[in-house]
């Protein structure tokens, strides 16, 4: 359960202040697929980046499981990134040098899961991306985009977060291995039900969630529930 | 994160830039390498003088003719260079002076010799009867000078196997040597015996010497009544200091001087002097090979700096998936310090193959120490410590959205 209230954050630019998201309130259940949508400059990479604990907010409260964490030390919201979020970048950034596996298993390192459990979450994980196991042990960088891709989901889904992120996870594939991934995603959804929030300024994409946040110049202009 | 985890991803993380991180620890191993031969060449001259110094004999004094200038030990003053002590202040030395067991003045320089079609030029000592047992001589063949020679003026010399070698060849016999006649400043003298091998090289070979009697010597080469050097052997170590100050009041007596127009020498102080010259060549040899060691350092902070910068986005990733400041931190120090570890490893194994070469090709006196060895490891760590921290500090502070942002 994601909670968001009177969210303000603004920058100092230049001696001025810039505000970029300006009182936003909503909130998000679980097992709920949402697209956070909007044009280039609307404020939904900002937050993006609060709602996944890698920023904070200048003013507003987020709870995310009920805790406000608005006000954690570095520490603390470190561990809740591993422990209750998972991010799917555009980029993939997966270790070039690691194999899959050990990519995979990254986030169960930091949490400290003893290692004889983790190889079998990792796998479990990629299975639920939908990646053939014969990619398990290959580096990362023998993969396709799609192939990528898929590892970071399982990467992203591997310590059972409450929220997975997914910021532009398409703008780097092609519309074929796009749509598969959204797939994947929607999958996650609905038979996992794993809450899923897809940040997208490409209104095609974002139509797969069920869910669709507008925002523009840092306001929600529309919350609507798709015709899905 | 857990330390074998942390492990596994330093060495991943150095495996993956083989050539890199191979050329940086190669920085380490030239530094920690010529650290450990520098010192042990240091510490190697250093315990070969020691040892030549404690083979001049045993609870050893010398008087030198000349003042002593300035404060501290004088190690020499060009020997000759005055002419205040004689032959009879030696034998009141040893008359009058308590707890000294032999006296040995002598007269040294130096003077082409020939035998037989060949010839070499060496050190020439006179000296009396009592010269082996003050400077620790042995006799391999043959007899030393005795009291008849000194007093009959006896051209007669005992060699070292060095001049034995010059003049009749290294294969010569040298129960055959003895009774042969050699030539020096146109008189001849037999030889009567050969000395036992002492070794020691360039200036402080005694073995490339000759002992004639002091007396033939001054008549006959030096001129005159004067010694170079008196050498006096105490009873025991703890008399040498009383030994040295009465020596001192009783040749003061006899030269009738308010300032000693000599200087005496214990050998602790010789040790001691030799000790500090050359401990200070082996920090002289040491800080030289210290400022590669650095230089290699500058190139671990270079690479990780470089490192840090490049793995920006990995960085960025590793904070988004969960790790910690401390995580980063240490990671990035981590590998700092695995190359300097490497290093130092293959550091000390140079070290010591090099210090090996030098002893066995090219004669030098080597002695690897296990100080030396602990020393340069633990300098390596710090280095690795050092050179690691600022850029592993670096990386911890990145902040993640702009390390995931970071093209």
């Amino acid at each position: 359960m994601i909670e968001c209230k009177n969210i303000v954050k603004s920058y100092i630019n230049g001696g001025e202040e810039v505000q970029v998201l300006k009182n936003l309130n909503f909130s998000i259940s679980d097992g709920e697929f949402v697209a956070i949508t909007g044009p280039s400059g609307s404020g939904k990479s900002t937050l993006m980046h609060i709602l996944g604990a890698l920023d904070t907010p200048t003013s507003g409260e987020y709870k995310l499981d009920g805790k406000n964490i608005t006000d954690f030390s570095d520490n603390e919201l470190a561990n809740i990134r591993n422990k209750k979020i998972g991010f799917v970048f555009q980029a993939f950034n997966l270790l070039a040098r690691s194999t899959v596996l050990r990519n995979v298993m990254l986030p169960l390192i930091y949490a400290e899961v003893p290692r004889n459990e983790r190889e079998g979450i990792a796998r479990m994980a990629l299975k639920s991306a939908g990646l053939d196991e014969a990619q398990y042990n290959k580096k990362s960088n023998q993969l396709s985009g799609g192939q990528m891709q898929r590892v970071a989901i399982a990467r992203a889904l591997v310590n059972n977060p409450s929220l997975i992120l997914a910021d532009e996870p398409t703008g780097n594939l092609d519309t074929k291995t796009g749509e598969i991934v959204l797939k994947t995603f929607e999958g996650l959804n609905r038979k996992q039900h794993h809450t899923i929030i897809l940040i997208t300024h490409e209104l095609t994409v974002a139509e797969h969630a069920d869910r669709l946040i507008l925002i523009r110049d840092g306001v929600i202009t529309d919350d609507y529930k798709t015709k899905k | 994160m857990k330390l074998r985890d942390l492990f596994e991803e330093i060495w991943s993380a150095l495996f993956s830039n083989k050539a890199r991180s191979g050329l940086t620890i190669l920085g380490i191993v030239i530094g920690i390498g010529s650290v450990i031969a520098m010192i042990a060449i240091g510490q190697g001259s250093q315990s070969s003088i020691e040892s030549s110094i404690q083979s001049l004999g045993s609870n050893l004094i010398l008087i030198t003719p000349g003042a002593q200038r300035g404060v501290g030990v004088q190690v020499s003053q060009g020997r000759g260079s005055s002419q205040t002590l004689t032959r009879e202040d030696a034998e009141e030395i040893l008359s009058q002076v308590p707890n000294v067991t032999a006296v040995s003045p002598e007269v040294s320089g130096r003077y082409q010799v020939t035998a037989k079609g060949t010839n070499t030029n060496t050190s020439i000592n006179g000296v009396v009867a009592a010269y082996p047992s003050v400077r620790n001589v042995e006799i391999e063949f043959g007899n030393f000078l005795n009291d008849q020679n000194v007093k009959a003026l006896s051209k007669v010399a005992v060699i070292g196997p060095s001049v034995r070698d010059d003049l009749f060849g290294e294969d010569a016999d040298s129960s055959k040597v003895i009774g042969q006649t050699i030539r020096i400043k146109g008189i001849n003298f037999t030889i009567v015996g050969i000395t036992k091998e002492k070794g020691g090289s360039g200036f402080n070979n005694q073995d490339d010497v000759i002992y004639v009697p002091i007396t033939v010597a001054q008549q006959y080469m030096t001129g005159g009544n004067y010694v170079s050097t008196i050498a006096v052997q105490a009873a025991d170590e703890s008399a040498m200091a009383t030994v040295q100050s009465d020596i001192t009041a009783l040749l003061m007596d006899r030269h009738n001087v308010a300032t000693a127009d000599f200087s005496t020498m214990n050998q602790a102080d010789i040790v001691a002097t030799a000790s500090s010259i050359t401990g200070t060549f082996t920090i002289l040899l040491g800080s030289v090979a210290g400022i590669s060691l650095v230089v290699g350092g500058i190139g671990i902070m270079n690479m990780m700096l470089t490192t840090v910068t490049e793995r920006t986005r990995e960085i960025g990733l590793k904070k988004a998936i969960g790790a910690k400041r401390k995580d980063i931190n240490y990671q990035f120090l981590g590998e700092a310090i695995m190359l300097t570890f490497i290093g130092g490893i293959f550091g000390i194994i140079l070290g010591w193959l090099a210090s090996f070469i030098a002893n066995q090709f090219f004669s030098v006196a080597t002695e690897v120490s296990m100080f030396s060895v602990v020393l340069s490891f633990g300098v390596s760590g710090a280095i690795g410590i050092i050179f690691g921290y600022y850029p592993a500090n670096r990386a911890s502070k990145l902040n993640p959205i702009e390390a995931l942002r970071y093209e």
